[in-house]
């Protein structure tokens, strides 16, 4: 009886029935929420009991030395790597640490790696396509159409990241900046609600990297994507920062504006006495 | 519904495929004609000799097109191709073998030949359904397919690759061939099976059989090619290259890799093996010599001869190359593998694309060869 009830009951959402975009809950509280999170590499600590809240619709900035654990972090929350203790969830309903890579990329968390990897043999409007959040399995993709929805959907993206006029050509012949920015598009190709985004102006000259911090705030914002930053550029950071989390050894030294954060004499010093502005130069 | 099949459609709309098909089938047009119409003195007058010939050649262009499929698409280089080829030929051969009837030697109206010689007094269970042409015909199908079903999915469950894995598919078909080699398994041991009668019924003796058979390797060729288009042309096809470029990628974007590479590894391996049972009766016979390593390897090399990932690349490939062996062995037998080493050292140094590079360079207009196309064009799906 108790188990006809509960089918009966329309809000109750099972978890076969929950679609592949957008289930997380963000109606009590942030987006994503990390616990006392520990992973050891042969006993080394990479990441230390590390606490970690981002708010749904947040642009946060991530920031700290070399080997301070920023892109192991990235690979819990993406479930590459699993780690020794603590909780990761994302939203109030979804339990990261009990899914695979797949699970949680079809979940809405989208990741940029440090270098961009673009499918170079295709073009531009093929990699978006194959970005897009669809059914992914074998004989839905061998019949796939592109449907006028896609379309749109793809010619969007294009506008979005300003690579309308090359969606033709194949990307590898694009610059490192488009290709960043064409990787971010893959991102956003898969409706996203959490971007997870690696040191993206790395290597990029001064236009590309005003344009990328153009991009990244304008995809920030509540019903669009939470969007995590890692990056070593400081003047990069201050440009876009609104709230920055400072890592370091695996665990947060500070949190706050890029002003309170700079002035705080712990972070001053782990980056080695200087101020973080030199240090990034 | 149309949907689910108009990616089958999309091929003959494409006008590389289009050429193709339209040369084949002139190509297979005229041979037939030059057969039959002329008189065996007149000098343009094709053999039925020849005709075996070039069937046998457009069975090996199948099996190239099937490796293609793998290594050019997927990244897979397969070097055990051979072993699926080789098993569909075996099917064929185990229906032919039955339908030898009591006409063998030893008159036995059920054991072929060779099992009476080894005093067996009943056929193996792994015989019983092959004197049905149609039980056969799938098993052409089934006996590849399974084969590379269990072996892909042990290989790239456990992510082998590269190579890794063209290692193992080395191993594997020497395995089989060490087998195959032994009388005790069945096949006919180093003989293998041969001494064939009728296809069908039909008299595989007859020249207009032996011109059937060849006409039919055509056209399994030209459905091999267009389902592999089809294939190549779809969304999964794009899939195909994503994994062959970054595997980590495509993997993350979502795309179960695995059973990507599974899936279209099987498709390839069965189509070997239609390969092998079209090359079977042209030839006569069929013996462990197919599972050879060595084989194996020949085939890959007339893919990349040919040029990799353009399907018809591989169909040049495999025919300019045995064309250039027929030729060869015939004057110099001893000296192939060298003659063939030494091609594809001169093809990867002065055509690293193959021919079929050579071929796209040469019919692209030199504006599009280096100027970017133009991106007002609507995308080639547009009229999906
Ligand atoms: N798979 C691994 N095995 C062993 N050690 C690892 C592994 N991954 C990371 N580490 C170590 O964990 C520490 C944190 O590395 P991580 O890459 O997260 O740092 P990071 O903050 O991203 O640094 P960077 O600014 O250089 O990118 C480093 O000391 C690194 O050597
Ligand atoms: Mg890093």
């Amino acid at each position: 009886m108790n188990l006809l009830h509960s089918l009966a009951d329309r809000d109750r959402v099972f978890d076969f029935l929950v679609p592949a975009t957008s289930p997380v809950d963000v109606r009590h509280g942030p987006i994503l929420y990390l616990e006392d999170v520990t992973v050891s590499f042969d006993g080394f600590k990479a990441i230390d009991e590390l606490n970690l809240t981002i708010d749904d619709g947040e642009l946060r900035c991530i920031i700290g030395p070399n080997g301070a654990g920023k892109t192991t972090m990235m690979d819990i929350i993406t479930g590459k790597t699993r780690p020794d203790r603590g909780s990761v969830w994302f939203g109030s309903r979804h339990d990261l640490l009990a899914m695979n890579e797949p699970q949680i990329a079809s979940l809405g968390i989208g990741r940029k790696f440090q270098k961009p990897t673009v499918f170079e043999a295709l073009t531009v409007f093929e990699n978006l396509e194959l970005a897009m959040a669809a059914d992914k399995r074998i004989l839905p993709t061998l019949t796939a159409r592109l449907t006028g929805e896609f379309r749109d959907r793809i010619d969007e993206v294009l506008a979005t990241i300003g690579l309308s006029e090359l969606r033709q050509r194949p990307a590898g012949i694009l610059s490192h900046g488009q290709k960043q920015w064409l990787e971010i598009g893959m991102l956003l190709m898969q409706r996203p609600r959490l971007l997870l985004v690696d040191e993206p102006v790395a290597g990029m000259t001064e236009q590309e990297m005003e344009r990328t911090a153009e991009l990244l705030t304008g995809l920030a914002g509540k019903g669009k994507q939470s969007v995590v930053v890692v990056e070593h550029d400081m003047g990069f950071v201050r440009s876009i920062a609104r709230t920055v989390t400072v890592l370091h050894q695996g665990s947060v030294l500070a949190e706050g504006s890029m002003d309170q954060v700079s002035g705080d004499p712990r972070v001053v010093e782990v980056y080695l006495g200087v101020d973080p502005d030199e240090e990034a130069a | 519904m149309h949907s689910s099949t108009a990616w089958l459609a999309r091929p003959f709309r494409e006008r590389a495929t289009q050429l193709f098909l339209g040369i084949l089938l002139a190509a297979l047009a005229t041979v037939t004609l030059l057969n039959l119409a002329l008189p065996a003195g007149h000098p343009l007058h094709i053999s039925t000799y020849t005709v075996t010939l070039l069937g046998k050649y457009l069975s090996y262009a199948l099996l190239a097109v099937a490796v293609d499929l793998v290594w050019g698409y997927l990244g897979i280089l397969s070097l055990g191709h051979g072993a699926f080829f080789a098993l569909g030929g075996y099917a064929m051969g185990m229906y032919l073998m039955r339908q030898i009837g009591d006409r063998g030697t030893y008159g036995d109206p059920v054991l072929p030949d060779f099992m009476v010689f080894l005093d067996w007094d009943s056929l193996p269970w792994y015989w019983l359904g092959f004197d049905m042409a149609w039980f056969a015909f799938v098993m052409v199908l089934l006996a590849p397919g399974l084969l590379a079903l269990v072996f892909g999915f042990l290989a790239f469950r456990s992510r082998v690759t590269g190579v890794y894995l063209s290692i193992i598919t080395q191993a594997l078909t020497f395995a089989l061939m060490l087998a195959f080699f032994r009388n005790e398994m069945g096949f006919g041991g180093n003989n293998g099976l041969t001494d064939f009668k009728e296809l069908l019924g039909f008299d595989l003796r007859s020249d207009a059989t032996r011109l059937g058979l060849f006409l039919a390797t055509g056209i399994a060729l030209a459905l091999g090619y267009v389902l592999c288009r089809a294939i190549v042309a779809s969304k999964l096809g794009r899939v195909c290259v994503a994994t062959r470029d970054a595997e980590a990628r495509t993997r993350f974007l979502g795309y179960r890799v695995e059973r990507f590479q599974l899936f279209v590894f099987v498709v390839s391996a069965m189509l070997a093996g239609v390969a092998g049972a079209l090359y079977v009766p042209q030839v006569g016979i069929i013996n462990p010599g197919e599972f050879s390593p060595i084989f194996s390897i020949e085939i890959v090399l007339w893919v990349a001869l040919g040029g990799r990932a353009t399907l018809y690349g591989a169909v040049i490939g495999a025919i300019l190359v045995n064309y250039a062996k027929t030729v060869f062995t015939g004057v110099m037998p001893d000296a192939w593998l060298f003659a063939l080493g030494g091609l594809f050292v001169l093809v990867t140094v002065l055509l690293p694309k193959g021919i079929s590079g050579l071929l796209a360079y040469r019919l692209t207009p030199r504006r599009l060869q280096r100027e970017p196309a133009d991106p007002s064009s609507p995308h080639r799906e547009a009229s999906t």
